[in-house]
């Protein structure tokens, strides 16, 4: 199983913390899982102009590339101005129509307000599900309140990032498994 | 305009294209030279020819895993390898391309043929030769819709003054050499949907549409939007000929032909385009209701007339050798088109009266 973490925000920490722990947490409990993490931070990506993915070169190329050959990706974000960043939104507009068919997509927001927890539930599903991702239902919303000296400060939001990720790789694996013997019964 | 031939109670016309891919074949992981796939090409367009399909026509995509670049060079060679069979591109990028070049090319290739080629015209879905020559993504609608008038204008009349924005104008300019009835039947490429099959009907154009996927009954709204387009700017529908164009593979039995197509297309499309094609959608393909003509010949004789019957459109084309189809399967099928679907095709729709 191939997991991409993608923190994806350019500035701010919250989200890369989260996500470095989701990958400690991966890699603790899952070591058969390789994990690539995408902090969007390193890289220039430049505005979609709706070409194929496969037509960007460098960091882009390599971005959209790493992301189409996922079995399952966790999304980490902040929330800005009561929406997903323009960084995300980027990227999906990088990739194709139905870019995560067969994917497994899990979300850790990160914002500063409790306002915002429906932002993920009404803005962010819609796109993933018009892409076509297997969605895990349940997200981990972090609150500013939950980290102090660039650490997650509550357990609660530690159980709840494990248990995502365990619902990740569990969804996954079965996800997997039937569609490709659902695939082998089409005898073709 | 030479589009006359088509009428609405016309039999039904039959064709194959071909995209130029050159993809290995995932059976045997292995990829011919791009010179031997260019001469199969010919090859399958002769067979085609013998066999008395309609018409056959070769496309152009500047990219990896492509080897017909020059397709107006290949079509020049079939030109002179074949007698009876119309010939096109399918399609040629008119966007990036001059109109005027474009049209002398197309005019000899009518020439050496004898007066049976066709233009079609498309806007590239991929961006390969806007960065090869130069040109900005963002003109990508205007670059189309200036040169694609441009080359009807050209077909129309053989002095023309012209001024765009693309190209420089032309003054009292004369395009040589003309086809050899005077003008050639120009077609604009359609991706499947509505929004761009409106503006082949507004302008009043024959379309040629791609499907690739999915249920027949979703293309019928893509052509009734085409027609009502027509209609609206003042065009008879009847008059506009109407080309559908998809994946083809005929076997003994419809999970035979499943089994030799699939791993074709959804490699070669991995390769191509980024993503395989959904085994779940292509396993409903052998549905009588489906876009995809696969299955046994009996099953794709009863899908090809049910499209027509839904369509009234007047010629089907059929992508047979996509993702490195062996050469001798693609063979096979021109001549199970030859000898089983096209007689029964031409029987069933002599009469059509369905527009």
């Amino acid at each position: 199983m191939n997991l991409v973490v993608l923190s994806s925000s350019i500035v701010g920490s919250k989200t890369r913390i989260a996500m470095d722990y989701a990958l400690k947490a991966l890699k603790e409990h899952y070591p058969d899982v390789a994990t690539t993490l995408i902090d969007l931070a390193d890289y220039q990506l430049p505005f979609s102009d709706g070409r194929n993915y496969l037509e960007y070169e460098g960091d882009t190329q390599w971005v959209t590339k790493t992301i189409m050959d996922a079995d399952a990706l966790i999304i980490g974000t902040p929330i800005f101005q009561a929406s997903i960043p323009a960084t995300l939104k980027n990227i999906f507009d990088l990739l194709p129509v139905n870019a995560f068919r067969d994917k497994v997509i899990g979300m850790v927001i990160t914002a500063g307000s409790p306002k915002h927890y429906l932002v993920a539930e009404q803005q962010l599903k819609p796109i993933l599900a018009y892409m076509k991702a297997q969605i895990v239902q349940t997200y981990v919303f972090i609150e500013e309140k939950d980290f102090y000296q660039k650490q997650i400060i509550n357990d609660d939001i530690l159980f709840r990032i494990n248990r995502l990720i365990e619902d990740m790789v569990l969804v996954t694996k079965t996800y997997t498994t039937l569609r490709q013997e659902k695939e082998k019964e089409y005898g073709f | 305009m030479s589009d006359s031939q088509f009428k609405p109670n016309h039999k039904l016309e039959f064709g194959i294209y071909t995209l130029g891919d050159h993809l290995p074949d995932p059976v045997t992981g292995k990829r011919i030279s791009a010179e031997q796939r260019i001469h199969e090409i010919i090859e399958y367009a002769k067979l085609a020819d013998q066999a008395g399909i309609d018409f056959f026509s070769v496309g152009e995509s500047h990219q990896d895993y492509f080897a017909t670049q020059a397709h107006a060079v290949v079509l020049g060679a079939i030109a002179q390898a074949t007698k009876h069979i119309k010939i096109g591109s399918s399609s040629t990028i008119i966007s990036t391309s001059d109109p005027v070049r474009v049209y002398e090319n197309f005019a000899t290739i009518d020439l050496i043929s004898g007066g049976r080629a066709e233009l079609i015209a498309g806007r590239a879905s991929r961006i390969g030769l806007f960065n090869l020559l130069g040109y900005n993504l963002r003109d990508y609608e205007d670059l189309f819709e200036e040169k694609f008038d441009l080359l009807l204008k050209i077909n129309a009349a053989q002095v023309i003054d012209w001024q765009g924005k693309f190209r420089p104008p032309l003054k009292h300019a004369e395009i040589l050499p003309r086809p050899k009835n005077g003008s050639m039947l120009i077609w604009r490429a359609v991706g499947g949907t509505a929004a761009s099959a409106i503006k082949a009907g507004y302008a009043g154009v024959p379309m040629f549409m791609a499907h690739l996927g999915g249920s027949a009954s979703t293309f019928k709204q893509t052509i009734d939007a085409y027609r009502h387009a027509a209609e609206a700017s003042g065009h008879d529908p009847a008059t506009l000929p109407v080309t559908t164009a998809g994946f083809f593979f005929a076997a003994d039995t419809g999970r035979e032909a499943l089994r030799e197509l699939y791993p074709r297309i959804n490699e070669g499309m991995k390769h191509t385009n980024g993503q395989g094609f959904p085994k779940q959608l292509f396993a409903q393909g052998t549905d009588p209701h489906s876009i995809i003509n696969i299955g046994s010949p009996q099953q794709i004789i009863e899908k090809i007339l049910y499209q027509h019957e839904l369509f009234g459109n007047q010629r089907y084309i059929a992508q047979i050798d996509f993702g490195g189809m062996p050469s001798d399967k693609v063979k096979k099928n021109i001549q199970v088109i030859g000898e089983k679907i096209l007689p029964a095709i031409r029987k069933y729709t002599q009469t059509n009266k369905k527009v």
